[in-house]
């Protein structure tokens, strides 16, 4: 080791000139190394994500309409106050919002659990399984919306002919005023339950087995061992899981766009705050109105994140 | 502790379901993309079909797919090595140096909705009439790739020992000279499945796209809207355009299954 160390060891009379300069900027760049691998990166974000969000602030106290070399006035919080009264565009889109997202977190979580607690232990033909979970999970959402579209049709879909066979008369599916979100909310399921799975296989099968044998041992039945053992132990987890697929559920827009189009359909009857957001800025030019919705869209995630992540903390320990 | 046997029975029957409720869509779409409007019109036509390249003709000859697939790569492509040159040694410093509030400011962009970013966006870039071109186009992708890499990267380096870094130093490397010759020749499986990941999450990209691109930087997502018509929808056609969209990925996918999943579920079970 010694031998390798020879030529760096900091005898007076041994580098030379050029070694030295490029040393000095070696030896500058490897004390700010932290900031010089980071920064780049940082930049990048702040530059085009905070001054975005900052301009979008600025955009929700003005009257910005139309094209977007137009002139604008500052009307303070004139935006905030008709947005927050709309009860015709906004609240539903809110409670839309919240219902897709509650509903789906609900079905992907409890679909995802029994799924990745049937794949857990090893069998055969576990590869063929692992295959068919992947693949709804990278397909491209606007194709997904599309190939639903002509499963769902009324007249020539596959899933009225379906319910025809067991007697069951033709439903209109996403046509539907009043069936249409809970139609998008099962392709929502479809696409990503298995995101939940692969998540929640990766924390059971990060488990230890001793506390398992050590419940039955003591004789306890196979849903006493889940629900005293498992879940509590899967459970941050299952946090984690709800999160991830919370904060996307909650902007859930390709789906929507794709099976629906603009305006979440004639009667808006998928629109939801993202949907609606992106109708205001890029359909009706709106952009004072629409800065405001997102302020407050933006508000509604970070917090239910924080509630989240609050209560992430709390179940850890 | 083998699994006893009336278990197995359910097990297995409850997995041909899962696969079977997965698989069957997406397969019905291949099948859709190989038949003509007439039969995917008649219901007596559902599975027996003469099979036609017909629609791929259309997708591919008439409405220009082979553009658009140009497009989405090179988009996917750029905005996934710009990242990784951008987020690597960013994630290496936030791991090493436990910088938890700088890399909260990296993964607000997962959190932010895309539309916020877009309108501000569209402010700026229609001003210095770069809307509906690629650089504005792959600098938007970047907003999906960065924090994806930042996130599985900082993962990867904090399960890396810093022992071989530290034996690096001793025998004489600068820290820099160990980040580039030792951490970062055993990182290549975590920058794969980043890498991957941005690639995969690029290509899929719509909402971006839809309000960036210009006709002659349309990505594949964007262009299946040509096949939407408000009259009526060429079924078939649009059957091929979704198939030609998602199937590559799906086989990418499938080829790197491994990486695909392993950076899916990154930092999941650490709590």
């Amino acid at each position: 080791m010694s031998a390798v160390l020879t030529p760096r060891t900091d005898s007076p009379e041994a580098p030379a000139a050029s070694v030295d300069t490029t040393s000095a900027w070696s030896r500058w760049a490897n004390e700010h190394r932290k900031w010089l691998f980071a920064a780049p990166a940082m930049a990048f974000v702040a530059v085009l994500i905070i001054f975005p969000v900052a301009w979008t602030g600025y955009l929700s106290l003005t009257d910005a309409e139309g094209s977007v070399r137009a002139e604008s006035e500052f009307i303070g919080f004139q935006n905030y106050l008709d947005v927050l009264t709309d009860t015709d565009r906004f609240w539903p889109a809110v409670w839309r919002t919240v219902l897709f997202t509650g509903v789906v977190l609900f079905f992907e979580v409890i679909l995802g659990m029994a799924i990745a607690l049937l794949l857990w232990r090893p069998f055969r033909g576990e590869k063929w399984v692992r295959v068919a979970i992947l693949l709804p999970l990278v397909a491209t959402p606007v194709a997904v919306g599309m190939m639903w579209r002509l499963i769902f049709d009324p007249n020539i879909g596959m899933a009225n002919q379906l319910l025809g066979w067991i007697g069951i008369g033709p439903q209109p599916w996403l046509a539907g005023q009043h069936s249409a979100l809970p139609t998008t909310m099962f392709i929502d399921i479809w696409q990503w339950t298995p995101m939940v799975v692969l998540i929640l296989l990766a924390g059971l099968t990060s488990l230890s087995d001793e506390p398992q044998e050590a419940a039955r041992i003591d004789g306890a039945s196979s849903w006493q061992r889940f629900r005293h053992v498992t879940l509590p132990l899967l459970m941050p987890t299952v946090i984690v899981a709800i999160l991830l697929r919370g904060i996307d559920a909650l902007k859930t827009f390709d789906i929507l766009y794709a099976t629906k189009g603009r305006g979440g359909g004639s009667f808006h009857e998928v629109e939801t705050l993202n949907v609606y957001a992106y109708g205001l800025s890029f359909d009706y030019n709106d952009y004072g109105v629409s800065s405001t919705v997102l302020i407050i869209f933006f508000l509604i995630i970070i917090g239910v994140m924080w509630a989240l992540t609050y209560r992430k903390k709390g179940l850890g320990r | 502790m083998k699994p006893s046997k009336p278990y197995r029975v359910f097990r297995n029957s409850a997995l041909v379901v899962v696969v079977f409720a997965l698989m069957a869509p997406l397969l019905w779409m291949i099948a859709a993309s190989f038949k003509t409007n007439v039969d995917i019109y008649d219901t007596a036509k559902a599975f027996v079909f003469s099979p036609s390249l017909k629609n791929y003709e259309t997708v591919l000859q008439q409405a220009n797919y082979l553009e658009f697939i140009g497009n989405s790569l090179w988009v996917a492509f750029a905005a996934t090595t710009l990242s990784l040159l951008l987020g690597v040694p960013a994630a290496y410093s936030m791991s090493r140096f436990n910088m938890k509030k700088s890399a909260l400011v990296v993964l607000m962009a997962r959190v932010i909705p895309g539309v916020s970013l877009l309108v501000p966006w569209y402010y700026v870039f229609s001003n210095l009439k770069l809307v509906g071109g690629f650089s504005v186009l792959i600098l938007s992708h970047m907003f999906v790739s960065l924090p994806l890499i930042v996130y599985i990267m900082m993962g990867y380096f904090d399960g890396l020992p810093t022992e071989l870094e530290e034996a690096a130093l001793v025998d004489g490397l600068t820290h820099i000279g160990a980040f580039r010759r030792i951490t970062l020749p055993l990182s290549v499986p975590g920058v794969a499945t980043a890498g991957i990941l941005s690639f995969i999450f690029s290509w899929n990209n719509f909402m971006f796209a839809l309000v960036l691109s210009g006709s002659d930087t349309k990505t594949l997502p964007v262009a299946i809207f040509d096949f939407v018509g408000y009259a009526s929808i060429d079924w078939g056609g649009l059957m091929a355009a979704a198939t030609v969209v998602t199937l590559p990925i799906m086989l990418i996918a499938l080829f790197v299954q491994k990486y695909v999943v392993s950076g899916l579920t990154a930092g999941a079970t650490k709590g």
